[in-house]
């Protein structure tokens, strides 16, 4: 990327309209980083940096951390709220939320459950379940995207209506029995690393999910929505449709999500997932999501992720309670949105102190 | 810019009385946008006070600061003779100051009498809030007034006439000494104005300095002792309403020498772009049918709230319409499609550049392109380098003032975001583009270089549609002036025609509809 000056000799003729004379580039901006730069101290920079500079430390200061055994553990722990918080991501940038991810995790997994006593082929069981998550997401959509009612409210009725379906679907029950090669499919590990050999699949979808936000027009129109809806419109981005597909995706993912759940821990329950959609949001907000919208990168996202779970991981290792645990977290969160007030703040005084300064000197 | 002359002539005899509140050279500025440059007012006690100027010269910024609601950057603020300055609205009442808005905000589900005394009922001896005292008191306030309002029924439901009322005798229970009303009238009856008036003058009678704003002028020299004028953020000058004319107070709220300031350049006239036919939408705007040639300007002008910017929204299909037709280029529009309307070769520079022109954390590149974004999309990825390229030739033609193609245009002056702005339309190369107030909040040094830019473009065979609030904007860049007021177009008028006074009669007057 290249800096860009004022050009004040070389205005071709085609330029309409001469240049004025007050073309002085403002003397008080700093002047245009390189790409390279600009990434290595962004906000979510921050937090990539934060989950590095966390990961030395765990490594020499934890006995048994850098081993096979604990990126095994780490990551099948974490891949659920990793999976998740990729559509969540975008559905936060847009400046919505998604609630109910945890129950639709729940209900898919409820209804794998079902399905599987009573006979059925795996891989149908799987595509359907599949469809169910889809189909809440069309749910949620249909009531924010399309009847434009506020997601807050609406997934945290969905929150509790998918629930309450997965113990219509399953009851009290637990069904555990799914084949044998599947679930060890699940916690098998890709030769000696100890990443498991579904980080695959989970890499694609941050793939997809990366892509999707930062490569295509599509992306580009939720960046642009998060900040201003009106000014979405303006530019012909259908402000509806663009939601609606989010939360279908968005439910799409929570199957998978509550697909990996049965799998890995060989156990459809009701109460599968529950609590977690506080935690994927949780991690998005620490990758550097803005909660206003309109800001946010699957990078950061991920580190964020990376960092609460390795975080958890560490502290369990050495022995720390689980009250800790959720009260680092917490700490980490509210520290995450903080800061950025806190900086914007600062540059808001610094800005009006100038404007003071320059206005007295003019007027005087 | 023309020098303070304080046209009053010495009041022969009496003693000049002390003002109840002046604010002297008051500036204000909002990041690089100057609101208000030189804010002077002087109202005295048992005088109602005229404040006039176009939208935009600074009169709401100024009411603000009298309100407590903006802190002036610098300048000389008085109540009776004292230096105040107030850090919050509260502090500015508890002064004496009564602020009253043209959509008064009381509590619906409050009584009117609770709505009055909110913050300071009268209490009993209990200790405890007495109903009884505070309906009385209420009951008296509007006999005062001689005004018959329920004080013990809700808020919710009355009209915007008597919620003003309420609020003036909130004022007046407040015992304040000035009583600032901000466009009252525009939303009342001819009864209801009446009545308000009557309100005002026994206000006056009893000392209470009054300053009123209005755009309508039969009611500023019906009721109002004396008038200031504010231009561009700037006093102009105090005139005795008995010592002045219409006429003088336009031309000085207008200022300029128009002819020069806003040259258009001859363009040739080509086949039309766009003709709207007789579109409606209730409420809102009723039968507006007009068209928009090739290389042309069409100005809608009009007070704010005559329904302009919602036409120039249904044309391009971000608002719906009820009937009517639209064609582009004799092609029927898609209603209620802004892609359908961009696919068509329209563009929209909207009024409020923050929340609908641009995405003020993204990049002044991001943002240049963001209409582009389909256009350069090899195998359904946004190739980067193209885009850069666009956004670095089209900010280069329209001289944006940038540090970087990266900061984001947040960053930028009101003047340089305008630019990117009509820099992410010109890239779409269209045929129509409509451009709401093209000036608001940019300085006046950059205003002319988006003049000759809009000029430029309609040279090149753009038709433009351009709504402004602006007289000498309208008047120096239009070919042809429409004139709305409340929902319909009440004149065509050519360039010849259009004048300050056609057009300020057309936007005003209920009667004389020129054609």
């Amino acid at each position: 990327m290249s800096e860009t000056t004022t050009p004040r000799s070389d205005a071709p003729a085609a330029a309409p309209g001469p240049i004025a004379d007050s073309s002085k580039p403002l003397a008080s901006e700093p002047k245009g980083r390189t790409g390279a730069a600009r990434i290595l101290a962004s906000r979510d920079a921050i937090t990539i940096y934060a989950l590095i500079a966390f990961l030395i430390y765990a490594a020499i200061a934890i006995p048994r951390f850098a081993s096979p055994v604990t990126t095994g553990f780490l990551l099948l722990d974490v891949i659920p709220v990793l999976l998740i918080a990729m559509p969540m991501t975008l559905i936060i940038i847009t400046g919505e939320i998604d609630l109910s991810v945890a129950s639709t995790a729940g209900l898919t997994s409820a209804l794998m459950g079902v399905l599987w006593a009573g006979g059925m082929d795996i891989w149908l069981v799987l595509a359907i379940s599949l469809l169910a998550g889809v189909a809440a997401g069309m749910f949620n959509g249909f009531l924010i995207a399309v009847l434009g009612l506020p997601s807050l409210a609406v997934t945290i009725g969905t929150l509790a209506l998918f629930r309450g379906l997965a113990l219509v679907v399953i009851g009290d029950n637990a069904v555990a029995n799914f084949p044998k090669d599947l679930t060890a499919f699940f916690t098998s590990k890709l030769g000696g690393t100890g990443i498991p050999t579904v980080m695959i699949g989970v890499v694609l979808v941050m793939l997809f999910f990366g892509i999707l936000l930062h490569f295509t027009p599509f992306g580009r129109g939720l960046f642009a929505m998060g900040y201003s809806k009106e000014a979405a419109t303006f530019v012909g981005i259908n402000v509806a449709r663009s939601k609606f597909w989010l939360y279908v995706g968005s439910g799409a993912v929570a199957a998978l999500a509550g697909i990996y759940w049965t799998l890995r821990y060989t156990s459809a329950r009701s109460d599968n997932a529950s609590g977690l959609e506080l935690a994927v949001i949780a991690a998005v907000l620490l990758g550097g999501v803005s909660i206003f919208g309109g800001k946010g990168s699957i990078p950061g996202v991920i580190a964020g992720v990376l960092l609460i779970g390795t975080l958890n991981y560490a502290l369990r290792l050495g022995r720390v309670s689980d009250v800790v645990l959720i009260t680092v977290t917490g700490l980490l969160l509210i520290f995450s949105v903080v800061a950025p007030s806190v900086g914007a703040a600062i540059r808001e005084w610094r800005h009006t102190r100038r404007v003071r300064r320059n206005f007295s000197r003019t007027t005087t | 810019m023309q020098q303070i002359s304080n046209v009053e002539p010495a009041e022969s005899g009496k003693k000049q009385e002390q003002a109840v509140l002046s604010l002297t050279h008051a500036a204000k500025t909002f990041g690089p946008v100057v609101a208000l440059a030189d804010g002077t007012v002087e109202i005295r006690p048992g005088e109602i006070h005229a404040l006039v100027g176009e939208n935009g010269a600074g009169k709401s910024t100024l009411v603000k600061i009298l309100a407590g609601l903006h802190n002036p950057d610098s300048g000389d603020f008085r109540l009776s003779g004292e230096p105040v300055h107030f850090r919050n609205v509260a502090e500015s009442k508890a002064a004496g100051i009564s602020v009253i808005y043209q959509e008064p905000t009381l509590f619906p589900d409050l009584t009117v009498a609770e709505n009055i005394f909110i913050g300071r009922q009268p209490k009993g001896r209990s200790g405890l809030i007495s109903r009884a005292q505070m309906r009385r008191q209420a009951s008296e306030l509007f006999q005062r007034l001689g005004v018959p309002i329920d004080p013990s029924r809700v808020a919710e439901g009355l009209s915007i006439a008597d919620q003003q009322i309420i609020e003036i005798a909130k004022a007046i229970s407040m015992e304040a000494k000035v009583l600032v009303m901000d466009e009252p009238t525009a939303a009342l009856s001819g009864v209801e104005v009446d009545r308000l008036f009557a309100v005002a003058r026994a206000l006056r009678d009893k000392g209470t300095g009054i300053l009123f704003i209005s755009h309508r002028f039969d009611e500023v020299f019906d009721l109002c002792d004396r008038i200031t004028v504010m231009r561009d953020g700037r006093y102009i000058a105090t005139h005795r309403t008995a010592d002045v004319t219409v006429e003088r107070i336009v031309r000085e709220m207008v200022g300029r020498d128009i002819g020069t300031l806003f040259p258009k350049t001859e363009a040739e006239i080509g086949k039309t772009v766009l003709n709207v036919d007789g579109i409606s939408s209730a409420g809102v705007f009723r039968d507006i049918s007009f068209e928009v040639r090739a290389g042309e300007i069409v100005a809608l002008a009009g007070l704010v709230g005559a329904g302009r910017t919602e036409v120039a929204r249904a044309v391009f299909g971000i608002d719906s319409y009820d009937s009517g037709h639209i064609t582009v280029e004799g092609k029927p529009l898609k209603p209620r499609d802004p892609q359908a309307a961009i696919a068509a070769g329209l563009g929209f520079v909207p009024e409020d550049r923050r929340k609908q022109g641009l995405v003020m954390n993204l990049s002044v590149a991001r943002n240049v392109t963001l209409t582009l974004r389909n256009k350069f999309v090899t195998a359904g990825l946004i190739n980067g380098a193209k885009e850069r390229r666009a956004a670095q030739e089209w900010s280069r033609r329209l001289q944006v003032k940038a540090g970087s193609q990266e900061h984001a245009v947040s960053t930028l002056s009101g003047g340089n975001q305008q630019k990117v702005v009509l820099a992410k339309w010109l890239a779409t190369d269209p045929r129509l583009l409509i451009i709401d107030e093209p000036t608001r909040g940019i300085d006046v040094g950059t205003k002319s270089e988006v003049h000759r830019l809009i000029s430029d473009l309609a040279g090149r065979g753009i038709a433009i549609l351009m709504i402004s609030s602006e007289l000498p904007e309208v008047l120096g860049m239009a070919d042809r002036v429409l004139v709305m007021r409340e929902g319909r177009i009440t004149a065509h008028l050519s360039r010849a025609e259009a004048n300050p006074e056609s057009v300020m009669h057309a936007a005003t007057s209920s009667t004389g509809v020129t054609e």
